[in-house]
């Protein structure tokens, strides 16, 4: 039996106020006799430890960075929904939780979309009383715009740095609660267990970055907020040290994988420039809204521009191709992010690509330059366009920017139930790190909002539900108190130390980052943009010897006792050699494109991704078995009762 | 793979790093070589090369901190030849590029120097008490949940686009690093500003000017002597104004306290 995902009854649209008056409440002046570990300080994790606090729980934060304020949720750069209809141009609940549905190509759980929606306005009012310098028109009300995939202005954002004003907005509520001695702050403390005693989450092992100690934490339930794992693919969007490790060490002690192959692919990146090339970085979505994408017509044109014979700016317009634009004249260079960066692959791919290595398009601003002038574009777009003039040394506004398709966002995560519980009783999972309302591909400035929501107004709610019955006293089945010296967190402990020591002791010849480049070799290449049968199950055995390589040839140096960043390191790649095989498994199994998956042996004859709703409308959830034991598939079904299936069709 | 600019000649470089085994521990600058750097790499990238290479002859690599390396994070924090995030204007170190060095140049690197910011290791600067300085009042006191709508409260774009403009701080600690009393104003000024701007501080806002400086003297920060360098060396560019606004809201506090205690 499938665990039981918790959707309350009802009308789609009442579901969630129903389910909130049927929690159980734990009474205000019990709530200090709870504690609840949180886990990342990003939006999602900062935003939850501030309102548990605030609810009366004794909150301890954990991250790896030197301070909450560093999270990768700081880097998003375009925009959050929420359906405020401001614009009054037919924006609603219903229209938010429908394009998010649809955009995921019918692979998320309609009651959390809709949720999701529902409290999408109230995080907008949340932020602006925190003093979140939002976007304003002239009149002083809140500015909007349109985002990649949706046809109404329902984007709120803070210049090209909404994830940084967002972040710094949960990050001054959580200081504030850290100021009361409501929360007790961990920085550089990276989590690398989690104790689970009589079935239930009561704490993690974690290690201190600056000088080594191993520390146990006990809590009546643990809330993990520790990002994507798009890291796997070694290059991707990603902050460097964005990793797998707190969701896989949680799935390894019996939380379900959800749907770990659904990885979004962002159309507009920088394009790669050498092989010391450590991350990509990301130009936003919003660029598409005035950029116009194109390749040369024609490969003899691409190649005299790839050897430098001729510059961009001589290729004539009725030389161009405006792809996008040509094959979804509806949507034109707004069509969703899996759509727009399969067709810049399957332009490189005949040939037609640009750059010195030809795996590049052009995103073109001249026409908008033209329209509304250097100064207005900049005042739109000028960090973006500074951005890139200082990473290639080339000036946007006197030449289109050079992008390609990069790993963004992983909408796989740790399986949670409604009230966003994992299959650990008392562990749960937000943000980024659940796979939870973007089903197959995600749609632009809805994971800020995830965050938020999840943050702010849901787990508050459903945390509680649990804590109320779960009694005050820590203790296990055997009365024997629950704390550092409980048997089960002593083994933690020793087990961490020991996998430390392992590491440390092979002294091999490949360092920790030989094996990432490695891995995020054979995940771009297999488990990319595109996949097939027999590239995966290549990418499988390859994935597996590199991994029984990485056992017994890592180089290290120094000691566990220290600060080690290379031996940090290490621990972050052994997980995510795990997870790789476990997303290329997840792959092959699903035998249909839909959003970011896609299958070459699933296409129509326009090279459209064919779902297959009959056989694949579910959950992929993953059940670890032991190490090196194929991992058990679980099947949630997804039930739609409110949004038809139907083709998802952007022409 | 060629870069972007297919006429870079890669260089040799010689590198002058401080090396502290901890924060006890006595630092020294010892000298590595790095061969074969690309024009187009950061230069994280570069120390990259640096670490591999360490780690590759049983040496210990390099501490240092960094994560987005898109200058947003404000991880990043290396003094490069003197200077805060090193020669180019309004860069933090993860967006500097290797073009702006020459083949065969020496590159001093050291980690930020403040009494308030102790070393953790090699160039990795312990910060923290820039997060007890927010702590101390840089935030408006909001619970979640009732707050009006998001449009109830308009205003003007100029006052939000100024208060957008402070409050793009990075945190990153150049301002105190590049300072010689390594006075920590300008950051504490870039919030003190935004929500001095906007309507939603004002409630607190004598209180939290008071506190904010109050916590900045007690973390050690140096007095301000108004020379600048602070602003001059701000990579995302947070103006002597907010500075000048800082004086002129703590006096006014001062002047009709509602600090009770
Ligand atoms: C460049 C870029 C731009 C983006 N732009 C947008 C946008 O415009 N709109 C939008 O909606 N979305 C955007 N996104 C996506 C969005 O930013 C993220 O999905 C979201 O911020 C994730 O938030 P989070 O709180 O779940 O995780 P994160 O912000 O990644 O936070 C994770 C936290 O967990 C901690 N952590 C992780 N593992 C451990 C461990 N083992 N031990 C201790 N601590 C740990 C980290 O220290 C950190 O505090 C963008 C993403 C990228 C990469
Ligand atoms: S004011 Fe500028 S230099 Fe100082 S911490 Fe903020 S961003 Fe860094
Ligand atoms: S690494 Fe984030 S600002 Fe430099």
């Amino acid at each position: 039996m499938f665990p039981d995902s918790k959707i309350p009854e009802g009308s789609i649209a009442e579901k969630w106020d129903k389910h909130k008056f049927n929690v159980k409440l734990v009474n205000p002046a019990n709530k200090r006799k709870y504690d609840i570990i949180v886990v990342g300080t990003g939006l999602a994790g900062g935003a939850a430890a501030a309102s548990l606090a605030e609810l009366g729980y004794n909150v301890k934060a954990f991250t790896y960075h030197d301070s909450p304020r560093r999270a990768h949720s700081i880097a998003a750069q375009g925009g959050i929904n929420a359906a405020k209809n401001y614009q009054n141009d037919g924006d609603s609940v219903y229209r938010l939780f429908y394009d998010t549905v649809k955009g995921g190509d019918y692979r998320a759980r309609e009651a959390n979309v809709y949720r999701l929606a529902q409290v999408s306005v109230n995080i907008i009012d949340q932020c602006v009383a925190q003093g979140v310098p939002f976007a304003r028109e002239y009149g002083g009300l809140l500015a909007n715009r349109s985002f990649g995939g949706a046809q109404v202005s329902r984007t709120f954002y803070a210049r090209g740095q909404t994830g940084q004003q967002l972040l710094l907005g949960a990050y001054s509520a959580l200081s504030r609660q850290i100021s009361y001695g409501k929360v007790k702050m961990y920085t550089r403390s990276e989590l690398l267990d989690v104790v689970v005693i009589d079935g239930q989450a009561r704490g993690i092992v974690t290690r201190n970055l600056v000088n080594g100690k191993i520390e146990s934490h006990t809590a009546h339930a643990v809330v993990l907020a520790t990002g994507g794992y798009g890291n796997v693919f070694y290059l991707s969007t990603n902050a460097k040290y964005c990793n797998v490790t707190a969701a896989w060490r949680a799935h390894k002690k019996g939380a379900y994988f959800a749907n770990p192959c659904f990885t979004q692919i962002h159309p507009t990146c920088i394009p790669v420039s050498g092989d010391y090339q450590s991350k990509l970085t990301l130009m936003s979505e919003s660029l598409r809204n005035d950029g116009r994408v194109w390749v040369p017509k024609t490969v003899e044109m691409a190649e005299r521009l790839r050897k430098g014979e001729i510059h961009v700016n001589d290729i004539k317009e009725e030389e161009r191709d405006y792809f996008l634009e040509r094959k979804y004249p509806a949507f034109g260079n707004l069509v969703p992010r899996d759509v727009a960066s399969r067709n810049a692959k399957q332009m490189c791919d005949e040939g037609r690509g640009v750059g010195s290595s030809g795996l590049a398009v052009y995103l073109d601003f001249a026409d908008v330059i033209k329209r509304i002038g250097e100064e207005a574009v900049s005042q739109k777009y000028g960090n973006l366009f500074d951005m890139y003039a200082k990473i290639t040394d080339e000036n946007p506004y006197k030449q289109p920017m050079r992008i390609y398709p990069a790993v963004h966002y992983t909408m796989g995560g740790l399986w949670v139930d409604y009230n966003l519980q994992t299959t650990i009783p008392g562990l749960y999972a937000t943000g980024e790190c659940n796979f939870s309302d973007h089903g197959a591909n995600r749609l632009g400035a809805s994971a800020l909002m995830q965050g938020l929501a999840d943050g702010y107004f849901v787990i508050p709610y459903t945390i509680g539900d649990y804590l109320a019955k779960t009694p005050a006293k820590l203790e296990d089945s055997n009365k024997v108190a629950i704390n550092a010296q409980h048997p089960a967190f002593v083994a933690a402990e020793q087990e961490v130390r020991d996998r430390t020591a392992k590491f440390l002791a092979m002294r091999g010849n490949r360092t920790p980052d030989e094996f990432h480049k490695a891995l995020g070799h054979i995940m771009w290449e297999y488990c990319g943009m595109a996949r097939n049968a027999k590239g995966l199950t290549f990418a499988k055995a390859e994935i597996q010897k590199l991994r029984r390589e990485f056992w017994q040839d890592l180089k290290l140096v120094g000691s566990g006792e220290e600060m080690n960043q290379a031996l940090e390191k290490a621990g972050r790649v052994a997980d995510f050699l795990e997870l790789g095989e476990l997303m290329v498994d997840d792959a092959l199994n699903r035998n249909e494109s839909c959003g970011g998956h896609f299958r070459e042996e699933y296409q129509d004859e326009k090279g459209e991704a064919q779902r297959d709703d009959e056989n694949y409308a579910y959950v992929a959830a993953w059940e670890f078995m032991g190490d090196n034991q194929p991992e058990r598939l679980n099947k949630e079904p997804l039930v739609f009762e409110n949004v038809k299936l139907s083709k998802r069709s952007y022409e | 793979m060629a870069g972007s600019n297919p006429n870079a000649k890669p260089m040799n470089l010689t590198l002058n790093v401080w090396r502290q085994p901890n924060r006890d521990a006595q630092g020294q600058i010892v000298e590595y070589k790095v061969k074969d750097i690309s024009p187009d790499m950061s230069f994280l990238e570069m120390l990259d090369v640096l670490n591999e290479d360490l780690l590759h002859q049983g040496q210990d690599p390099v501490a240092f901190d960094h994560d987005c390396r898109e200058g947003i994070c404000g991880s990043c924090d290396l003094f490069i030849n003197g200077r805060s995030h090193g020669p180019e204007k309004g860069t933090t170190t993860c967006q500097l590029h290797m073009r702006k060095f020459s083949d065969g140049d020496t590159i001093t690197i050291e980690p930020w120097r403040a009494h308030a910011f102790p070393v953790n290791k090699d160039l990795s600067v312990d910060r923290s008490a820039f997060d007890r300085i927010i702590q101390a009042g840089g935030y408006v006191n909001v619970n979640t949940g009732g707050a009006p709508d998001g449009n109830e409260i308009p205003i003007p774009k100029d006052i939000a686009d100024r208060a957008f403009e402070a409050a793009t701080c990075i945190g990153c600690g150049a301002c105190v690093a590049a300072c010689k009393n390594a006075s920590a104003m300008l950051f504490v000024s870039a919030k003190v500003s935004q929500l001095a701007l906007l309507p939603q501080g004002q409630v607190e806002r004598k209180t939290r000017v008071e506190n904010m400086v109050a916590q900045m003297d007690i973390e050690g920060f140096g007095a301000c002597t108004n020379i600048g360098s602070c602003a001059a060396e701000c990579p995302v560019g947070i103006s002597l104004e907010n500075i000048a606004m800082l004086n002129r809201e703590f006096l006014a506090a001062k002047a009709t306290s509602n600090n009770l205690a």
